[in-house]
């Protein structure tokens, strides 16, 4: 008995010891910084300034007045719209279209995942060039088609579209694998009964697949959309949130307002209003998963 | 009508392929081309006439090998430190009771869900305070450990048999010794899927270490190209070889381990 107690005793202390590392990176760089966030965010704060003034809730109050802070809440809604409402439409297709057992199908599939190990970053630069009306490679295609040729990033209209096709073009291969692995989750035998039921093509979507594959829509809607919200990389490379901020998303906001501008508390502000908004549905997706809606 | 079907698919799938392909196409032969011809003929897909001046702009321009040792420092370092953290983290979480286990795993948890660029300001001021920033620990230490890599080493740690240290500790085997010896040695697939993930991940980021450096020399790779392109906005040619440079390493390792990495990016999907 004394021994199972030493034993147990010296386990719990080796416990500790293995988790020790972590716990202090974690203390440092992720908690600790969290509750000064929310401190920057109630000062008027300057890398500069020896002591910060507290402003309490003003930058806050500053933000609901902020015409630049509402425009980019609207384009982070616009960008998120765009890519994640699509992006689910076109990566079930491709999903469904790659769900067969032919030689060569996993080459094929790999070809759509080839944008998901790439860096945004560089993807970004290649689009924004390929974009170019002047010497791009798209405008001569289009031509072709006798579609029209725009400058599409320096255009106001334009430049969130094109910044939602590049997100498209990188993102559907990733929700592509998620959408086969849940259609590969379907049993045969489902389809061999509607099939001896008459069903067609069309119904065998609407009442077998989609009801069946819910889970995995839900839960590929979701991360699509939590995804979304952060978008920075693409935006900052091909506009910078330009042309007239109409592509500034938080993201963006918040590294313009703290990293050029120096307001960091206000920045800090706004990074707040994000991690609500990525809280709230990462709660709905905790929901969505504790009801056993989804198999993940 | 089935037949006609399964052209259309077949012509659709193979139409979306071509896109998904084509950019990556065109950076390459771009990059073969010399400059004239790039702004002179851009309906001109193959290079009419081939150069390898890009390539060499490229080293000339720009601190390129320089870009890419920071790229591999950066990431492999990440990946190395992290995996070593997130496996004996993981390994107490799933084997070694001990007091607050619980609310410990709760924290963790709690970092999956936040968005890093919340802390991101109060870690550059931090970086700042302790003159980390442009210093390789700087880049490294804050992502040396990460919940998504700790929560995944735990949830393989749990799916083992209890009995399979039974009889080391009947021997007298120390936790350290059982850790190595029998649990380690069991872990190598999720551990390769784990690194994987880490190299990947921060191979490609780009806004943690842009903000985490501020001197050209100590960019990585996608950031000192995304900078180069906001500072000479016409030389595509360079940038297009420069591109080619930096996706290769990631090409040529998906070309060989394809599978791997769309399981393991696939898992990392769950984190939420």
């Amino acid at each position: 008995m004394r021994r199972y107690g030493g034993v147990t005793a010296e386990r719990a202390r080796a416990g500790w010891l293995f988790v020790l590392p972590s716990m202090i990176i974690l203390a440092v760089f992720v908690y600790g910084p969290l509750l000064a966030a929310f401190q920057m965010s109630l000062q008027k704060f300057s890398l500069a300034a020896q002591h910060q003034t507290f402003v309490g809730l003003d930058n806050y109050a500053r933000l609901l007045q902020d015409p630049r802070f509402w425009g980019a809440l609207r384009n982070t809604a616009y960008y998120t719209l765009g890519t994640a409402l699509p992006g689910v439409a076109v990566s079930l297709a491709l999903a469904m279209a790659l769900n067969r057992r032919v030689r060569g199908i996993a080459w094929l599939r790999g070809v759509f995942f080839l944008p998901v190990i790439t860096s945004m970053a560089i993807v970004a630069i290649i689009w924004t060039f390929l974009l170019d009306p002047d010497i791009g490679g798209l405008a001569p295609q289009l031509k072709l088609l006798g579609l029209p040729v725009k400058a599409w990033l320096r255009d106001p209209d334009w430049a969130m579209p094109a910044v939602i096709l590049v997100g498209l073009w990188k993102n559907a291969g990733f929700y592509m694998v998620i959408f086969l692995a849940g259609l590969q989750g379907i049993p045969e035998a489902y389809y061999e009964a509607a099939a001896i039921d008459g069903a067609g093509p069309w119904a065998r979507f609407r009442h077998v697949t989609l009801p069946l594959l819910t889970p995995t829509t839900l839960f590929v809607s979701i991360i699509a959309v939590i995804a979304s919200f952060q978008v920075f990389d693409q935006v900052y490379v091909m506009t910078g949130g330009g042309p007239l901020f109409r592509t500034e998303t938080l993201v963006q906001y918040i590294y313009t307002q703290g990293f050029r501008n120096f307001q960091m508390g206000y920045a800090a502000a706004v990074a707040f209003v994000l991690l609500v908004i990525v809280l709230l549905l990462t709660l709905l997706q905790m929901r969505i998963n504790r009801s056993g809606l989804t198999g993940h | 009508m089935q037949r006609l079907g399964h052209v259309a698919i077949w012509t659709v799938l193979l139409l979306a392929a071509g896109v998904t392909l084509f950019p990556f196409i065109w950076m390459v032969l771009t990059s073969f081309k010399p400059e004239p011809l790039i702004t002179s003929h851009p309906e001109w897909l193959w290079p009419r006439e081939w150069t390898l001046t890009q390539y060499q702009d490229v080293m000339r321009r720009i601190p390129f090998v320089r870009f890419t040792l920071n790229s591999v420092v950066f990431a492999g370092g990440v990946t190395l430190v992290s995996l070593v953290l997130d496996c004996m983290a993981g390994y107490a979480f799933a084997r070694l009771p001990f007091r607050g286990r619980q609310i410990l795993f709760v924290l963790v948890l709690v970092t999956l869900m936040l968005p890093f660029h919340v802390t991101l300001i109060p870690v550059f001021v931090l970086e700042h305070k302790l003159g980390l920033l442009n210093t390789y620990l700087g880049l490294i230490l804050p992502r040396a450990t990460n919940g998504f890599g700790i929560f995944l080493m735990r949830q393989f740690f749990v799916s083992l048999p209890a009995e399979l240290d039974e009889a080391a500790r009947l021997d007298g085997a120390g936790d350290w010794r059982i850790f190595t010896r029998i649990y380690l040695p069991l872990a190598q697939a999720p551990l390769a899927t784990l690194a994987l993930f880490h190299f990947m991940y921060n191979w490609n980021d780009f806004l943690w270490p842009m903000i985490m450096t501020t001197e050209n020399l100590m960019r990585t790779l996608p950031v000192g190209l995304a900078l180069f392109k906001g500072a000479h906005v016409i030389e595509y040619g360079v940038l297009m070889a420069g591109s080619t440079l930096a996706l290769l390493p990631m090409f040529v390792a998906y070309v060989f381990a394809q599978r791997y990495f769309v399981k393991g990016i696939a898992m990392t999907a769950i984190k939420g």
